[in-house]
């Protein structure tokens, strides 16, 4: 038993110490970092304090919020359609091509995609254009630099996200669900509603959790599509470092960020007890 | 003893600081933490083959993240640094900078505004020297906007443009033209003028469309979402003008905020003769216009003899230097306080809607 014990301590060392180096001794420096000042000596939890007492700061963290709820809604509703016309839609042999079409934003930067949508968006954009040619509006629309753009870039990337997993586990599950559902003489939606979409919901709440992880954390995406009319969490610990290089209050910041992501997944793991995914 | 926040600084940076020191270059090549003017390989070849040495660059943005890159590398990782000239004060008093032999260099070519010996030269020693400068002012589409009008800083709160302005994404050289729309001296701004100052950007705020970064900033402008950069300037028109000549700047009555780039030398430099070699280059006047001409932005060559074309300099209004120098103020150089208190202003401009 004991030489059990100790093959799988060794097995599982070279994880550890990566976790251990690369994770666990950053973090703890950041958060000693975030309980000092930038200009001062001793402990303090003044950086803290200036995230709630500054009303600039904690609107970044509602904004972060509000646009990643947004993010996540927007893809799951147009992720699970396109997910379920892969699986079932697409024939069998058709299928490997289509998943790769669906992963093909993945392949391009972040950087330059965004920067796509900003030219698409502007003002002498192709969308704008469109609605000008069809008599749909006699001036442009702003489309670009407002939060619009920001949720089109972020939905555009994490649609294929979610489409992988919802795909996944709808691969995985039997067709025998569906059949024993007719034969009780359920209809296609009250099968879909009452038998498909609950045994999906791990894949939907995996895909929503990686979404909400990644859009919060995102500067890029609001920095170049949001044009700077407000500002996320991410963008207010950018500004602390760029000239002034306050890492005590970036370093706060980030902490605070990081504890919203954990609220997060601690609800997600005990709503759907991920450990059975 | 050492400070309580140099040991968590220190235990947050181990992971990163090995790995840079990893992966630090040959001594014998140079090593410059630059802006991205200086990765322009027009610039950076002449001088690596007239000398056989490999100019190793890494690019930062903002004073704060490149002092941060070199509190974490080792003594010597690096040789040279740009910096805003007003920040050169910073690098020195955390004791990063080597003297520079003035009789080295050709000061006397530089134009006499933009030497700033004021933040340069610290107890009689000069540790910076301007290369570049040039102005955060007004950038504009003549085909688009009354040239007249941008003669002053007040169009830019007027509604005659409203939802056509774009503003660049940097407090201090904006700040600096809200005071000075308002009577007041960039280099004399107290926390006092703040509540004045936060009244002019959030009226700019409420006229613009977008608050852009540098690529944004030429995007905007190029391709007609914007047609005036409050706080753009030559940096931003000149290197686009060839393909749309209507692109201009103007120095506005009230006058325009004054950027300068300084290079300095690192203290612990292994090859502090190459450094200084790399210096008299970057200010010989054919470094010089290779600099102000880069592909990344253009800019004002400091010196005065700087080998630019005809062309070059009609776009660069070189020749009206000394007329807009005369009208430019100083970058604002707050304290750390004031600097912190500016810099919420500027995020309350950004979150206001």
């Amino acid at each position: 038993m004991r030489n059990a014990n100790t093959a799988g301590w060794l097995a599982a060392a070279p994880a550890l110490a990566f976790t251990l180096v690369f994770f666990i001794l950053p973090f703890a420096g950041m958060v000693l970092l975030s309980l000092t000042a930038k200009d001062a000596d001793g402990w303090t939890l003044a950086n803290y304090q200036q995230f709630f007492s500054n009303r600039s700061y904690w609107l970044g963290l509602k904004n972060s919020l509000e646009i990643t709820a947004i993010v996540t809604l927007v893809s799951i509703v147009l992720a699970y359609p396109f997910a379920w016309i892969l699986a079932h839609v697409v024939p069998e042999r058709w299928q490997r091509l289509a998943l790769l079409l669906a992963i093909l934003p993945f392949w391009t930067s972040y950087v330059v995609r965004s920067y796509s949508w900003l030219l698409v968006l502007a003002e002498k954009g192709v969308i704008n254009d469109l609605i000008q040619g069809l008599g749909l509006a006699d001036a442009p629309i702003q489309m670009a630099n407002t939060r619009f753009a920001t949720i089109t870039g972020f939905v555009h990337f994490f649609v294929m996200l979610l489409t992988l997993t919802i795909y996944a586990n709808l691969k995985q599950l039997s067709p025998n669900y569906a059949k024993a559902a007719a034969d009780l003489g359920a209809s296609p939606f009250r099968t879909f509603w009452h038998v498909i979409l609950p045994l999906t919901l791990p894949g939907i709440m995996v895909g929503a959790f990686l979404t909400f992880v990644l859009a919060i954390g995102d500067y890029i995406t609001p920095q170049i599509l949001g044009g700077n009319n407000e500002l996320v969490l991410p963008q207010v610990i950018m500004m602390q470092i760029g000239r002034r290089g306050d890492f005590p209050l970036s370093s706060a910041l980030a902490i605070i960020l990081m504890l919203v992501i954990t609220l997060a997944y601690v609800a997600c793991a005990r709503w759907l007890k991920l450990e059975r995914v | 003893m050492m400070k309580f926040s140099a040991i968590a600084r220190l235990a947050a940076s181990a992971s990163l600081a090995a790995l840079l020191s990893a992966t630090s270059a040959a001594a014998a090549d140079l090593n410059a933490l630059i802006w991205c003017d200086h990765a322009d390989p027009a610039l950076l070849q002449p001088f690596e083959e007239a000398n056989g040495v490999k100019v190793n660059v890494k690019e930062f943005e903002g004073t704060g993240a490149g002092l941060a890159i070199v509190e974490q590398s080792q003594p010597g990782d690096w040789d040279i640094m740009v910096i805003d000239s007003v920040d050169v004060r910073r690098g020195v008093e955390r004791n990063l900078f080597e003297a520079l032999p003035e009789d080295q260099l050709p000061l006397a070519d530089l134009f006499p505004e933009v030497k700033m010996d004021g933040q340069t030269v610290i107890d009689g020693k000069r540790y910076g020297v301007t290369e570049k400068f040039g102005y955060n002012t007004i950038g504009f589409n003549k085909a688009k906007v009354s040239v007249e009008d941008m003669q002053s800083l007040a169009a830019l709160t007027s509604d005659k443009y409203k939802g056509r302005i774009a503003i660049y994404d940097y407090y201090l050289p904006v700040i600096g033209m809200a005071a000075m729309s308002i009577g007041k001296k960039t280099a004399e701004l107290t926390e006092a003028d703040l509540p004045a100052i936060k009244e002019v950007l959030l009226k700019m705020k409420a006229n613009s469309k977008a608050v852009t970064d540098v690529a944004a900033s030429q995007t905007a402008l190029a391709t007609g979402e914007a047609d005036i950069l409050v706080g753009g300037g030559e940096w931003v028109t000149a290197g686009i003008a060839k393909d749309n000549p209507d692109l201009d700047f103007s120095i506005p009555k009230e006058g325009a905020v004054l950027w300068s780039q300084s290079l300095a030398m690192f203290k612990d430099s292994k090859n502090k003769d190459m450094a200084l070699k790399f210096i008299q280059y970057i200010l010989s006047p054919e470094g010089q216009a290779r600099l102000a001409t880069s592909s990344c932005y253009w800019g004002m060559p400091a010196s005065t003899k700087a080998a630019l074309s005809d062309d070059q300099k009609k776009i660069l209004q070189f020749d009206k230097q000394p007329e807009y120098l005369a009208r430019a103020q100083m970058y604002p150089a707050p304290s750390e306080d004031l600097d912190k208190k500016m810099q919420d202003v500027w995020t309350e401009m950004l979150q206001s809607q």
